[in-house]
Formats: structure tokens, C-alpha cells, sequence
């Protein structure tokens, strides 16, 4: 009776160190491992803190407009490798047809007090930049 | 084997004293085999910023409904950051579309075309009288999530900072918790077969990033905020404004705050 009961307990324990992964139940009923492999993933988009450490002239032009809020990343896209390694990436300026209309195009749902247009009546189709830079959109502040 | 009664009381006696302590000594044992183990875990190469302490975040994100303007930026590059499946149902996060009948609030219309990855295109008219905003959404980073609950191989979590994860090596992509949330936050990866959702990306704010979506959110209607940070300005956009959460009623900790959030919105 004795040597089932010993028997039993180190099967018990002897399976339960084979089975159960390393880490699990440190934190919760989970590998905590898993917490790892979340962090491991590349950065894709920068730190957007880390632009203005070499572009401050970008910094510079785009304060006090409306635009000086806006991250970096917003319009230029996805430059976590530019931000490591400035000649890994080189980033592509973004599509104008597209950049200015993807916020600023009228439409209804859109908060009244966000400046919006419809761009065929604003410009009759004349490429925004003619007017506004976008770095500094306020017409008087552009070149 | 024959004892005697003495040497049996002395066993017995022996064993009353030892058990207890061995009793009281195992949890602490095996907690600091647990404390090296993870010690070791945090510094060993190709730890991502090992002075990370999970035990001092509790992550949360609030969302300013009046400064959203259905761009769709928030969209993009989360599928960008996070490697998100290609395809109209597959979103870690979405912006919807809503259109409430002033006469009907029960009712609303709602769209969210390709999850807003290409914008909205205009379909109502400003003279009609409704009212119309956009609403983007994530996984509620929910304290008490349903999903934890259903997963029957501990393969989803809260972590101890507060984000709900996915261990993808032991999810069996048994669909439970994609049933069990009720905000639709979840998926079964085409790629893979197990589910994908929303990790508030932690690989960037465990590196002291923001995330993705926050990054790239215009207008700032988004904002990733630690509660456990006395000085993080969530604490004061949460008391300077009106916030809720999504379906209150579920009682799921949720931890994504809306400000200006209709009651239309599901």
C-alpha cells in the first residue's frame, strides 16, 4: 500500500515536470514565457520622439501650425529601420494625390470643427502644395 | 519491521516537527527556483530592455470620440506594425461608421468598409438630419476578460501589466474566445489557424514606445496611458472628461476609455 502511494506521487510529480512548460503558473494560469515572445517583435514604426534628433529643421518649420502635433509617421510612413540606421531606409515622400484628402476630404461623419474641403471645389484639382506646405499648411506661413 | 514504543514516539515526534516546516519551506523553494528562472529569462540575450518592470504598468488606452476623423491611419499601420492577415475580416483594430436616425437611436446604421483600412467613402448627406461620427476600436484590454476565461489550454492571458495576450504556441485555435468577446476583437489568423488579436503592441510600449496606432493617430485621438503612473496625463483626461467604456454592462474591466461615446454605439 505503502509503495503504490510513493509510486503514484513521483508519477504524479515525475509527469507533471515533463508536461507542464517552464514558466507556467509564475504569473497566472499561462507560460509566462509567452510574455517574451510578445516582446520579441521588430519595431516596424519608430519612436516618433526620435525624428527631430536629426530633422529639427522639420521641427523648427512646423511650429506653431496646425500641424505641429501631428507624429512624424503619420504621413511619412513606417521608418523604424530609417530611425536605426538612416542609409538602411530611404523614406519615400508620400503620394500628394493622396496625403492631404485622406483627412481633410468633406465628409459628414468628420467633427465640424475639423478643417475640411471638397477638394475639386477647393482647388478646381490644383495639387495642394500650390498653396499649402504641409509641414506649416497655414497659407500665410507657406513659401 | 518491529518498533518499539519508544523509538516509535520518537519517529512520530520527529515527523510532527519536520513536516510542518518542510510544509511551510516547499512554496518559498519553489518560488525562488521561479524568481531565477525569470531573472534569467529577463537578461539572457535578445531580451527586449530588460529593465522593463511589468508589476509597475497597468496599460490602458483612452479615445476621444469628437477628434476622430475616420482616416483610417490607425488602421494601416497596425497592420503594418503587427504583421496583421490581409483581408476584410482581419483587424486588430477597425474604425466604424455611425449614422443614428435623431428619431431611432436604437437603431443605427453602421459601416466600417474593409475595417477603414481605405478611409470612408461619403454616403449620407449633410442635410439629413442624422447625426454621424466614427468610432475606432480594439481589444478592451479587459481586466476581467470573458476570453481568459473560455480558453481551456491557458494559451490567453492578462498580463501582469494588463494586456490581454495570446500564447500562439499553445492556442489550438478552438474558437472559444472569439465566441466569447463580446466586442468582436478576436480572430482566427488564416496563416496560422490560431487567433490574433490586439496586443496594445507590446513589443513597443514594454520598450517605452507608444503604440502603433497612437503613433499614427493625427489628430491624437487616441492615447496609450499607464494607470499605475500617477504622472501619465490618462489620469487627466479621465477626469476632464466624460469617459465610458464599451457595453458597461458586461462588467469586463475594460479598459479602453471612450470620451464622447453615443449611447447608440455596440
Amino acid at each position: 500500500m505503502a509503495a503504490l502511494f510513493v509510486g503514484g506521487t513521483l508519477l504524479f510529480f515525475g509527469l507533471s515536470r515533463l508536461m507542464v512548460p517552464p514558466g507556467y503558473g509564475e504569473f497566472g494560469h499561462y507560460r509566462a514565457g509567452a510574455l517574451d515572445d510578445a516582446r520579441q517583435r521588430p519595431l516596424v514604426f519608430a519612436d516618433g520622439n526620435a525624428c527631430g534628433g536629426c530633422h529639427d529643421d522639420i521641427v523648427t518649420a512646423r511650429q506653431g501650425s496646425k500641424h505641429a502635433q501631428v507624429r512624424c509617421q503619420a504621413c511619412h510612413g513606417a521608418l523604424a529601420a530609417h530611425a536605426e540606421d538612416p542609409s538602411a531606409q530611404t523614406p519615400q515622400l508620400p503620394d500628394p494625390v493622396k496625403l492631404c484628402v485622406t483627412c481633410h476630404t468633406q465628409l459628414v461623419g468628420r467633427p465640424a470643427t475639423f478643417p475640411q474641403v471638397d477638394p475639386a471645389d477647393h482647388s478646381g484639382g490644383a495639387p495642394c502644395r500650390n498653396c499649402h506646405n504641409p509641414h506649416h499648411p497655414e497659407p500665410e506661413g507657406s513659401s | 519491521m518491529s518498533l518499539r514504543r519508544r523509538e516509535f514516539l520518537q519517529l512520530a515526534g520527529k515527523l510532527l516537527i519536520l513536516t510542518p516546516a518542510a510544509a511551510a519551506a516547499w512554496p518559498r523553494l519553489v518560488q525562488g527556483a521561479a524568481e531565477a528562472a525569470a531573472t534569467a529569462g529577463s537578461t539572457a540575450p535578445g531580451a527586449a530592455g530588460s529593465a522593463y518592470d511589468q508589476a509597475a504598468h497597468w496599460w490602458a488606452m483612452a479615445i476621444d470620440i469628437d477628434k476622430c476623423i475616420g482616416c483610417g491611419n490607425c488602421v494601416r499601420s497596425c497592420k503594418t506594425e503587427n504583421d496583421v492577415a490581409v483581408g476584410p475580416q482581419y483587424f486588430r483594430t477597425w474604425v466604424e461608421r455611425y449614422h443614428v436616425p435623431p428619431d431611432d437611436p436604437e437603431h443605427p446604421e453602421v459601416d466600417s468598409p474593409n475595417g477603414g483600412l481605405d478611409g470612408f467613402p461619403e454616403k449620407y448627406r449633410a442635410d439629413d438630419r442624422a447625426k454621424s461620427f466614427f468610432v475606432p476600436k480594439l481589444c478592451n484590454q479587459c481586466a476581467h476578460s470573458p476570453c481568459v476565461q473560455v480558453c481551456p489550454v491557458g494559451a490567453t492571458f492578462v498580463s501582469p501589466d494588463g494586456v490581454v495576450l495570446v500564447d500562439k504556441s499553445y492556442c489550438l485555435g478552438c474558437r472559444y474566445c472569439v465566441q466569447a468577446c463580446p466586442y468582436g476583437c478576436r480572430f482566427i489568423d488564416p496563416r496560422k489557424h490560431v487567433v490574433d488579436k490586439c496586443t496594445l503592441c507590446y513589443h513597443r510600449i514594454t520598450r517605452g514606445l507608444t503604440t502603433a496606432c497612437c503613433e499614427t493617430c493625427p489628430t491624437g485621438a487616441r492615447r496609450l496611458g499607464d494607470l499605475k503612473d500617477p504622472r501619465d496625463p490618462i489620469h487627466e483626461f479621465l477626469r476632464g472628461h466624460k469617459v465610458t467604456v464599451l457595453k458597461p454592462s458586461m462588467a469586463t474591466g475594460a479598459k479602453v476609455f471612450y470620451a464622447g461615446l453615443d449611447g447608440s454605439v455596440r
